[in-house]
């Protein structure tokens, strides 16, 4: 095994697709020879050739156009969108196409695509580069949206997804590629899609979140154990499907919920799991106060100079869980 | 610096002299031009003319059954005929089809049942799902969406070494998408095997195509891309077939896609959902395209040709609608859909989310 940071994870998981399935291919922008703007793909096409690892022109609607008909040949795309702001190009594809393909030739055509995308904020990234989008994604009938937290996790997640039949949107948080590494093993494995993991075990509160959150929740979480309180912290891992019963059986014990998301508050992937949770007797019946929620306010991205005032953090999610545990 | 000027006027003008219309069998069925006459056997032209026959006859039936509402959407063809049939004309089985929602004739063709096409166009599950080994994929609403699909498959087909052709359809609509740009610039860059197909019926919906784009032709799009755009006379079966025969063997040659717009015409609605094309066309243009009718021409040419009698094209046309009468029926004798089938087709497994939803459903449905 070795220490590897997340976009090492995941360039190694991708390595192991492309030597194991044989009708994989990369293509993106700037994937090939470059090895995309993050490094993703970084070695790749000298060891697996052009043929399978390739750059496009720089239409995000003709990489997902191209990646469906490469599903109709037999093919297991893995596009890459170069950030996830840059999405709404493709949407048509993403929405109109892919996820609606299967159910459209009733059932008698798939789409194995796996696209990949960086996304999140907290880089300083320009203009239309952080955005959290999975929301949008998540309200697509027909998706799968897995968003890694971790270097284990983002290549067998990335694995399973790419063994998937259906279409699978495969975001990762820019400021987890680099931002740690763990023991990650060499060979092919696969972490199960829709499943979420209990990454901190406690018993007064649960926080439900995915992405680069789940580490401010860590934080926050320790930040209050030294205050006498126990809190839980469950990794979504694939935010549609939503595990649902994972939370339940949580939020059964704890009988507190906060929900944590870095994506604006309107709509989103919190609303869901909130929603969830208050039509469930398991969920609204268990639960001793109301559903806290921290997220980013309803603006556009902010500026890059201010983005840190505007993301959620841990001691936001802190002051959260102390309202939350103080409600009477 | 002398006082030498860019001409921006004689640059359009060079542009717009490369892109002629062709034509070889004129409206009187005449030929003009002799030497692109295509290599065709009498059986050939013959069975062109029956097919194109066929065609309007589905079509008469389409109108009145969508009129008597036993249709769902229904997209008139007649008068695009030789543009759908005649380049369809140019395909071989292994060819791949990426149709738009007009082009049900290539796909019965091409081996869609007709009571699949009446499926779809009613809105049942069934209209989608294909035979086995068919080389198509069903009719694109999102109309420039199949472009940059047809660039996917031609890749795909280029990879695995497959010698065959993707034909895309779409219209002036269509051309003017973005996805249609990114298409044949993507087929382009990849040398995909691919013919881009334009028919030209001169509305989208009701937008006349010359208030879509300042090009005075939809084949000069083709050059942005790199690829030749060729401009033929869509009312014109001989000419039709002769440039997409021509555009299969270039592309099949490895040069890369081609661009082909089949200037045709439109005679009924855009659909039959209520759009009355006596707002949107000059009065004229009726008569005026009505003697363009690809079947009359066809038909002069047959006759004379001692090819044709024009006695028996009226038992021909019954024994079509019979069929096609049959092929309704066969359409309406299928099952009941309900809301759990859709849910089990989301994925290749249900979620649990959808499987507490399926269970719902089945049991509102008795199941």
């Amino acid at each position: 095994m070795a220490q590897l940071t997340m976009i090492q994870a995941i360039t190694n998981a991708l390595d192991n697709a492309l030597e194991k399935h044989d009708n994989t291919l990369i293509f993106g922008q700037d994937v090939g020879l470059n090895g995309g703007v993050f490094r993703a793909t970084q070695g790749l096409q000298a060891k697996y050739g052009e043929e399978r690892v390739f750059d496009t022109p720089l239409a995000e609607s003709g990489i997902g156009g191209l990646a469906v008909g490469l599903a109709f040949q037999g093919f297991r795309p893995l596009p890459e969108i170069q950030f996830f702001g840059f999405m709404y190009e493709t949407m048509d594809a993403i929405a109109g196409q892919m996820a609606r393909t299967r159910f459209r030739t009733g059932g008698t055509r798939n789409m194995p695509i796996t696209l990949r995308s960086p996304f999140g904020g907290g880089v300083h990234a320009p203009e239309s580069h952080s955005d959290s989008l999975e929301g949008l994604m998540a309200q697509v009938p027909g998706l799968k949206v897995v968003i890694p937290s971790n270097p284990y996790d983002a290549k067998g997640l990335l694995l399973a997804s790419i063994e998937d039949n259906d279409p699978v949107i495969f975001l990762e948080h820019m400021k987890l590629y680099r931002s740690f590494k763990e023991e990650v093993p060499e060979e092919y494995y696969t972490v199960p899609l829709g499943k979420a993991k209990v990454v901190l075990e406690g018993t007064d509160l649960s926080i439900v979140t995915y992405g680069y959150m789940v580490h401010e929740s860590i934080k926050a979480a320790t930040l209050l154990k030294e205050e006498g309180l126990s809190v839980e912290v469950i990794d979504l891992r694939t935010i549609s499907p939503i595990d649902v019963e994972t939370i339940l059986l949580s939020v059964e014990k704890t009988g507190r919920l906060v929900v944590v998301q870095e994506a604006q508050r309107q709509a989103g992937v919190a609303s869901v799991i909130m929603a969830e949770m208050a039509e469930r007797q398991r969920g609204i019946l268990a639960l001793k106060a109301p559903i806290g929620r921290v997220s980013a306010p309803d603006s556009i991205y902010p500026f890059m100079l201010a983005e840190n005032e505007w993301l959620p953090d841990a001691q936001k999610i802190v002051d959260k869980v102390k309202e939350v545990i103080n409600f009477d | 610096m002398t006082d030498k000027k860019i001409d921006f006027a004689a640059h359009l003008q060079s542009v717009e002299e490369n892109y002629k219309m062709i034509q070889i069998l004129n409206e009187e069925g005449k030929i003009v031009n002799s030497d692109l006459i295509p290599d065709l056997s009498d059986e050939q032209l013959v069975q062109l003319f029956k097919d194109m026959l066929w065609s309007r006859a589905v079509n008469d039936r389409c109108v009145i059954l969508a009129r008597q509402g036993r249709l769902g959407f229904f997209g008139p063809t007649a008068g695009q005929e030789a543009s759908q049939l005649a380049s369809y004309l140019a395909f071989e089985k292994n060819d791949f089809l990426l149709p738009g929602y007009r082009d049900f004739p290539q796909l019965v063709k091409h081996g869609l049942p007709l009571h699949k096409a009446f499926l779809w166009s009613r809105g049942h599950i069934e209209g989608g799902q294909y035979p086995e080994g068919l080389n198509a994929v069903i009719p694109q609403v999102i109309i420039g969406a199949q472009i940059t699909q047809a660039a996917g498959v031609g890749l795909g087909m280029k990879k695995r070494g497959i010698k065959q052709v993707v034909f895309t359809y779409t219209g002036d609509g269509g051309s003017s998408q973005g996805d249609f740009y990114e298409g044949m610039n993507f087929a382009g860059a990849f040398k995909a095997p691919v013919v881009f197909f334009i028919q030209n019926n001169q509305y989208a919906i009701s937008t006349p195509w010359r208030k879509q784009t300042a090009a005075n032709t939809l084949a000069q799009k083709a050059a942005a891309a790199g690829i030749p755009g060729i401009l033929v006379d869509g009312m014109d079966p001989l000419a039709v077939y002769a440039v997409s025969k021509a555009a299969r063997e270039w592309v099949l040659d490895g040069n890369g896609p081609v661009l082909i717009e089949s200037f045709t015409s439109r005679f009924q609605p855009h659909s039959m959902s209520g759009d009355d094309p006596k707002i949107y066309r000059e009065e004229a243009s009726f008569a005026e395209w009505d003697a363009k009718d690809p079947l009359t021409r066809t038909r002069i040419y047959l006759t004379e040709k001692g090819l044709w009698n024009k006695d028996d094209e009226e038992d021909l046309i019954k024994q079509f609608d019979k069929e096609i009468l049959e092929e309704v029926k066969k359409s309406d004798n299928a099952p009941k859909q309900n809301v759990s089938q859709f849910l089990e087709i989301m994925f290749e497994e249900p979620t649990e989310i959808l499987q507490e939803q399926i269970e719902y459903y089945k049991n509102k449905e008795g199941n």
